[in-house]
């Protein structure tokens, strides 16, 4: 720790080119999380195949070209490639200065989707259309909003070094902070994104320090919550039956129970190795419905197999860990609250968008982070790795 | 670069921080093991369900293989004829949905456009027939008999009718060459059940819907053969059904042709000669019932005497087989199976029962040296024998005096069987029977193959009764409770009967085996029965399972699987009594009850071999039954309510045997217009294109009032007085 002070490199370091600034030692490049950056990378090409595969026959929806998937997927992937150097440019500490600004354009984004301004795709009010064949879902961003928002409440006192933990105080602002766009999305209503940033304020809350009473009841407050919308019927139709058909798969195999059914077919009929790219019946013959985006695991189970969806599982499983990582060796508290919000955000949706394929989780609509097609969730999720790399690139160099 | 002073890291974030890691990396570990759970260890079920979801069958029938005579002459074969057919998958495409193309074959068929679109619509609960039942990616057969002109018409406008075919499609057909309609040993073809195409459908060769399965006869017995192999092509389609690919292919094998050892002119002789002698037997005056004979049904089997092949089989009534090709009607169903009609389905020479009268008297004959009586020793033949004041008469009543058994087989003189039978009842204790009686005369009937099928390769044999002391127990715990409710002591002969029948009907009383001894009473035959008993007595004593398949040849005649018939015993007997008993037999044909009916036969060229039988059957005209043989032949003919064996049968079987040999009356053979003077050795050829090589048959011209007169020389001997053979 001593030494990183006395040889910090950016104090001493001459002026140099631009070449020059990125391949020395102590280069941006050079302290970058490769593995992570790899691995996210890996997925979003993967998903790019993947997508195309579920699409190429899909006429209906790709307007006669069979690449018009895979082109905007890849594309999408370079625009968060952008997003995310961009991020890292700025610097997460940057960033933190503006958040109000930014927490404050996602409110009004996700208050424009419930006026008129908003469109309803499967049964939730989520997107915005901007035209031209996009359409922006601003819950993805709020996911961000939510995280950078409550970090710098949490960590402001506790970097500053006048308290050990976030106080009560402190913790209730952070929580209302990330009540409003919650209650706002819930209206939609787009439950799967809700219960994605319950996750994250629970990750957020876990790694600020705040006391564990806080912890315990806002579990219990979920479960409670949870109870009283089921009970208030405050739910969908759409919603309750997706429920009922997680429980039950062979209820109404022709309706709800369709989509279990078939991705599990899918899924299975892989075995170890899969039917090979394109070749799966199941993708091919467009059995299972919205395969491209909140179902593109199953193309990977079918076609790739079982090594193939395991990769997937691996890339994840890289990503999550060296996101642990870095919020293990960053110092500052804001840092590692932030790296804790994206863990629990990531896994928490990879989990719940595999296990609802997988038969283990009821079907919500959350694409799976990298691989499905979509562009807010792409530029969401490369924006957060972004951060996490802004995060490690600024950790002493000791860590 | 940190100037922020590293405040923050405390204990508990460090360990919150270890438990989010945990808390993430087990949720990684359950979709990791959930997912080996679904792919590796269950993945071959969904692999199942998925090739389900998206593969298609269409299936196209194959050819039905022909049943062919020993020579080759097609029983059964298939005509072509032009079937339309509509694609639903191809009208599918069309944007009217081929409304506009239905309409226009409509008008090339001369049909209503409405009952072309009926046609091709798919059946469910609430579609009213017509409709389709079957798959939808299968062709749609909108007409089964399109004229070539309207064919021709469709197919050289293909635009205008995308999805229709025109295609010339195998049909059924019964063809009866040279009269020889062979209904009930050929069978039928019906459509297939709903339950079969369940059953078949994993297999590798489902049904279609509209497809046709032996259900009788030889169409059943070798519907596997006949049938081959659907070919079936599998399309790979997409959610909506829509085919997206196509998957592996397995071509249609086509089935087999069968050859049989049946002779279609033989055959047609039987059948023509059967039915003469009813029409004659009609004509006759019954003198017990005093009305003309009712001959209403009757059955002739001849067979290859050394090897239980069927040459020629008949029953009579009979019916054309071609009434079931393209769906039976309701009406003729009915007509087939009403009782009026008397059940012409039904094959009587595998099917009709009846009590054999004096033809079994080989049996007891057998049973009776097998017992320890000497063949040739003298046994009284007294015109009645009396049993306790019962009376039970010499059918001819006319004593012969002490007579072999040979002797009595030839005058067939019912008392020396009466009293063999007698004695053994006796011997077996009568009424009140030892433990573990002999019953030498029922045991020998069971060896000789009565009592149990011969195993013909035809479906539905009947096995007919031996009436031992076994059965007539099982038959009284089954009926006692009816006959103890019906009987009545004084009342008529039925009430009578059953009282009696309650009371002691689990007895074998001494009558029981008196008439038994004679074929009587409630002993029951087959005509095969029968015929392969005769034949085993022809051949040295071989029993064998009479058969009409011969050889499977497949449709290219590359492969030739023959059938060996296969035997189900030897006669119990050793082959000195058969030669005797043989003896006895051709005595009956040269000196016996037969002999009147084989006046000029050349019996030194070919020795004929006879035995007649009329039996007694309660409220009913007699049966006639006539049991013949020569080396290579054997022929059993009955007819029921037709009156004596040789009365009624004899002209026939004499027929069939002058048409096999190529004889006239005078026992004058001619070669050339000898049908079969010799088995048939050789397989028909069948080309390896599928065409056989088969003679023309011509219809058998029966022989004219002068031709069938008996040679003045031999003279007429004077035709029996009593109903005896």
């Amino acid at each position: 720790m001593q030494t990183a002070n006395k040889f910090s490199v950016a104090r001493y370091a001459p002026q140099r080119g631009p070449v020059a600034k990125l391949t020395a030692r102590d280069s941006v490049l050079r302290r970058l999380d490769w593995p992570i950056l790899l691995s996210a990378f890996a997925l979003s090409a993967l998903g790019s195949l993947l997508v195309w595969s579920a699409t190429r026959n899909r006429t209906t929806l790709n307007q006669g070209d069979p690449y018009y998937f895979l082109l905007r997927h890849a594309m999408n992937t370079g625009i968060g490639l952008v997003l995310m150097i961009g991020t890292i440019a700025l610097g997460h500490r940057t960033l933190r200065g503006v958040v109000p600004i930014l927490y404050g354009l996602s409110l009004v984004l996700i208050i424009a989707v419930l006026t008129p301004l908003g469109a309803t795709i499967n049964g939730a009010h989520a997107w915005i259309v901007i035209g031209g064949g996009f359409s922006l879902q601003p819950s993805e961003f709020v996911k961000i909003t939510i995280i950078l928002g409550m970090a710098m409440l949490l960590a402001a006192r506790v970097d500053a070094g006048d308290l050990a933990h976030p106080d009560h105080r402190t913790v209730m602002k952070a929580l209302c902070l990330a009540a409003a766009p919650m209650g706002i999305v819930m209206l939609m209503p787009d439950l799967g994104s809700v219960m994605v940033m319950v996750v994250i304020v629970l990750g957020v809350l876990l790694a600020s320090g705040a006391s564990n009473r806080w912890v315990a009841g806002l579990l219990a407050s979920g479960a409670a919550g949870a109870v009283l919308i089921w009970q208030l019927g405050v739910l969908d139709e759409y919603q309750i039956n997706r429920f009922a058909a997680f429980a039950n798969p062979e209820l109404d195999p022709a309706g709800v129970g369709y989509n279990t059914n078939q991705a599990r077919i899918a899924i299975g009929s892989g075995g170890l190795t899969g039917s090979g790219l394109f070749k799966g019946s199941q993708t091919t013959g467009q059995f299972v419905p919205e395969q491209q985006t909140d179902f593109v695991f199953t193309v990977a189970g079918e076609e790739l197999g079982f090594l193939g969806a395991g990769l997937i599982l691996v890339l994840l499983g890289v990503v999550l860990w060296r996101a642990c990582v870095i919020a293990r060796e960053t110092t500052e508290l804001y840092g590692t609250v932030v790296c804790a919000g994206i863990i629990a955000w990531f896994a928490f949706q990879a989990f719940e968008n595999i296990g609802m394929t997988l038969g283990i989780m009821p079907v919500a609509g959350l694409p799976l982070p990298f691989v499905s097609y979509g562009g807010s969730s792409m530029f969401a999720v490369w924006v957060a790795i972004g951060l996490l790399q802004s995060i490690r690139v600024q950790r002493p160099l000791s860590a | 670069m940190t100037n922020i002073p590293e405040t923050g890291r405390t204990h508990r974030v460090q360990i919150r921080l270890v438990i989010l890691q945990v808390l993430v990396f087990s949720l990684l570990l359950t979709l990791g093991g959930r997912l080996w759970y679904l792919q590796i260890r269950n993945g071959q079920e969904y692999s199942d369900e998925a090739k389900n979801n998206h593969v298609q069958q269409v299936v196209q029938p194959a050819v039905r293989g022909s049943i062919l005579d020993a020579r080759g002459v097609p029983l059964a074969d298939n005509e072509t004829r032009l079937v339309v057919s509509a694609s639903r998958t191809e009208l599918m495409k069309i944007k009217d949905k081929g409304k506009g193309v239905l309409t226009r074959l409509a008008g090339v068929l001369d049909m209503k456009p409405q009952d072309v679109m009926d046609k091709v619509r798919l059946c469910d609960s609430k579609t009213p027939q017509p409709c389709w039942n079957g798959s939808p990616y299968q062709p749609i057969p909108v007409t089964l008999e399109a004229t070539t002109q309207q064919a021709l018409q469709i197919r050289e406008r293909p635009e205008d009718f995308p999805g229709i075919t025109a295609e010339p499609t195998a049909v059924r057909r019964y063809p009866a060459p040279g009269g020889a309609n062979t209904g009930q040993v050929l069978g039928y073809l019906s459509p297939v059940t709903d339950d079969e195409i369940v059953k078949a459908k994993n297999t590798n060769s489902p049904f279609l819907r509209s497809d046709q399965v032996g259900r009788f006869g030889l169409e059943r017995t070798y519907d596997k053969a006949l049938r081959g192999k659907s070919g079936v092509t599998r399309y790979e389609v997409d959610n909506l059904g829509r085919v997206i690919g196509q998957a592996a292919n397995d071509p249609a094998v086509p089935g087999a042709n069968l050859v049989t050892s049946i002779d279609a002119r033989v055959q047609g002789v039987a059948e023509y000669e059967l039915n003469a002698a009813m029409i004659e037997a009609r004509k006759q005056i019954d003198r017990n019932t005093g009305v003309p004979y009712k001959a209403d049904a009757g059955a002739i089997v001849v067979l290859e005497s050394k090897t239980g092949r069927v040459v020629a089989m008949a029953s009579n009534p009979t019916y054309d087989p071609n009434v079931w090709v393209g769906g039976i009607s309701g009406k003729d169903y009915a007509k087939l199976t009403a009782k009026e009609s008397n059940v012409p389905l039904m094959n009587r020479a595998i099917q009709g029962q009846a009590a054999p009268g004096s033809i079994f008297k080989v049996i007891p004959t057998a049973a009776a040296v097998n017992a320890g009586y000497k063949f040739d020793g003298d046994y009284p033949c007294p015109s009645s024998y009396s049993i306790g004041g019962q009376v039970f008469k010499n059918f001819e009543s006319q004593g012969h005096g002490n007579i072999t058994l040979g002797r009595a087989l030839e005058v067939s003189c019912d008392t020396v069987f009466y009293a063999l039978g007698h004695q053994q009842w006796l011997k077996d204790g009568g009424l009140h029977p030892v433990k573990n009686p002999a019953q030498i005369f029922y045991k020998t009937a069971h060896q000789f193959g009565l009592g149990a099928e011969t195993g013909v390769d035809l479906p539905g044999e009947e096995k007919g009764r031996v009436p031992d002391r076994e059965w007539k127990q099982k038959f009284w715990e089954a009926n006692k409770d009816q006959w103890c409710k019906t009987g009545k002591k004084g009342g008529t002969y039925v009430e009578l009967l059953s009282y009696e029948n309650c009371l002691e009907g689990n007895l074998m009383r001494a009558g029981d085996a008196v008439n038994y001894s004679i074929g009587q009473g409630d002993t029951l035959v087959t005509p095969i029965q029968m015929a392969t008993i005769y034949a085993a007595i022809s051949n040295g004593g071989t029993l064998w399972n009479p058969t009409i398949g011969k050889a499977i040849i497949s449709a290219d005649g590359k492969n030739v699987e023959e059938i060996k018939p296969k035997s189900h015993g030897k006669l119990p007997m050793t082959e000195e009594t058969r030669s005797k008993i043989g003896e006895a037999l051709e005595g009956v044909a040269t000196r016996g009850t037969a002999a009147w009916r084989f006046g000029g036969w050349p019996q030194k060229e070919i020795p004929m071999h006879a035995k007649t039988g009329t039996a007694e059957v309660y409220g009913k005209q007699t049966t006639s039954w006539f049991a013949t043989y020569t080396e290579d032949y054997t022929i059993v003919m009955t007819i029921s309510q037709g009156g004596t064996g040789s009365g009624a049968s004899g002209p026939a079987v004499r027929n069939v045997y002058n048409a096999l040999y190529g004889l006239d009356m005078a026992g004058k053979q001619d070669p050339k217009k000898a049908l079969l003077p010799k088995p048939e050795a050789e397989l028909p050829k069948v080309q390896p294109d599928g065409s056989i090589d088969a003679p023309e048959v011509r219809p058998y011209v029966p022989p004219s009032p002068e031709e069938s007169a008996p040679p003045a020389l031999a003279g007429p001997p004077a035709p029996p007085a009593h109903r005896q053979d």
